[in-house]
């Protein structure tokens, strides 16, 4: 009944899935794919506290401290991106978003 | 140890479960409070994992910031989403195929790996007994002596999100007219009050000519 480092890391193998999984099911809204992302940066931040913990290293949390910043800068930036976008055009599809013909 | 198990599990049951949520959901403020129970959930993961200094970041930052973020945006924005539900079961099928092929994969490296015998004594700060010193200020103390240019730099990542984020959003409307604060203060007596004579019989007939 004890819970070792395998548990941790089939949760945070779960909830990246999850994430990859919601990118694909909601290819048009782009909110619902920066949650997504925010899910995968969790699922790694859990990898790195995890793998800290159960090794004796405290500069795993020290990494996943970092990913907790870039992650927040990530949300305020897309956001506004996407604040952005709706303004000019109106709407937030994804496959309307082809303004630069990439 | 059984309640640390017990807790384990329910922490790991309910993240996972409202992580599903957040992909599934028909409203997006659905999903918004359901990331918010996910982050919420895997805090308490990482107080199990001793981490509290993290667990209490993670609330404060995602669900404090980033989540009233990603609500605020969703609720500011007129959007029809369920037209932009169209095709959602269209990619449910290569999705799941994808995301099963990962799990897959993830679940068969995390079942076939050991550590490198001699992994523990190459820890680079090495975690103390939690009686001797707390996680907050061991993180402290690594952070600002071993990790101080990254932390610097991770607030420059934040000023330069936050310069980012401002002059994204912020629009010159025409036709607003606004106060000038520097015009006013530059006005001087001279430039805007005339002194005239006028003739004394006529005040009438003296200016409305001009």
């Amino acid at each position: 009944m004890t819970i070792g480092l395998g548990h941790y890391l089939t949760v945070a193998a779960i909830l990246f899935t999850t994430g990859i999984f919601g990118i694909f099911l909601n290819r048009k809204n782009v909110i619902i794919i920066l949650m997504s992302v925010e899910l995968m940066l969790l699922a790694v931040n859990i990898n790195l506290v995890a793998f800290s913990s159960f090794l004796g290293d405290l500069t795993g949390q020290v990494f996943a401290m970092f990913v907790l910043t870039v992650a927040a800068a990530e949300a305020a930036i897309g956001l506004a991106i996407l604040v952005v976008y709706f303004r000019n055009r109106g709407t937030i599809e994804v496959d309307d978003i082809n303004l630069m013909k990439g | 140890m059984i309640i640390q198990a017990l807790a384990f599990y329910v922490f790991a049951a309910v993240a996972v479960a409202s992580g599903v949520m957040v992909v599934t959901s028909r409203n997006p403020v659905h999903s918004v409070l359901f990331l918010i129970l996910a982050f919420f959930n895997a805090a308490g993961l990482f107080v199990l994992l001793g981490a509290e200094f993290l667990a209490m970041t993670l609330v404060i930052v995602y669900v404090g910031a980033v989540a009233v973020l990603f609500l605020f945006v969703v609720m500011m924005l007129d959007i029809n989403f369920v037209a932009l539900r169209q095709g959602f079961m269209r990619y449910l099928g290569i999705g799941a195929a994808i995301g099963l092929v990962l799990l897959a994969e993830l679940l068969l490296v995390v079942g076939s790996w050991a550590f490198a015998p001699k992994a523990r004594q190459m820890a680079d700060s090495p975690i103390k007994a939690p009686d001797e010193i707390t996680n907050a200020a061991a993180l402290g103390r690594i952070i600002y002596t071993d990790h101080i240019y990254l932390f610097q730099a991770s607030g420059l990542v934040l000023l330069v999100a936050m310069v980012g984020a401002i002059v994204l959003t912020l629009r010159d409307r025409a036709g607003v007219r606004r106060q000038r604060v520097g015009d006013q203060i530059a006005r001087r007596r001279e430039d805007v009050i005339e002194i005239r004579k006028l003739p004394a019989n006529g005040v009438n007939s003296g200016g409305a000519g001009e």
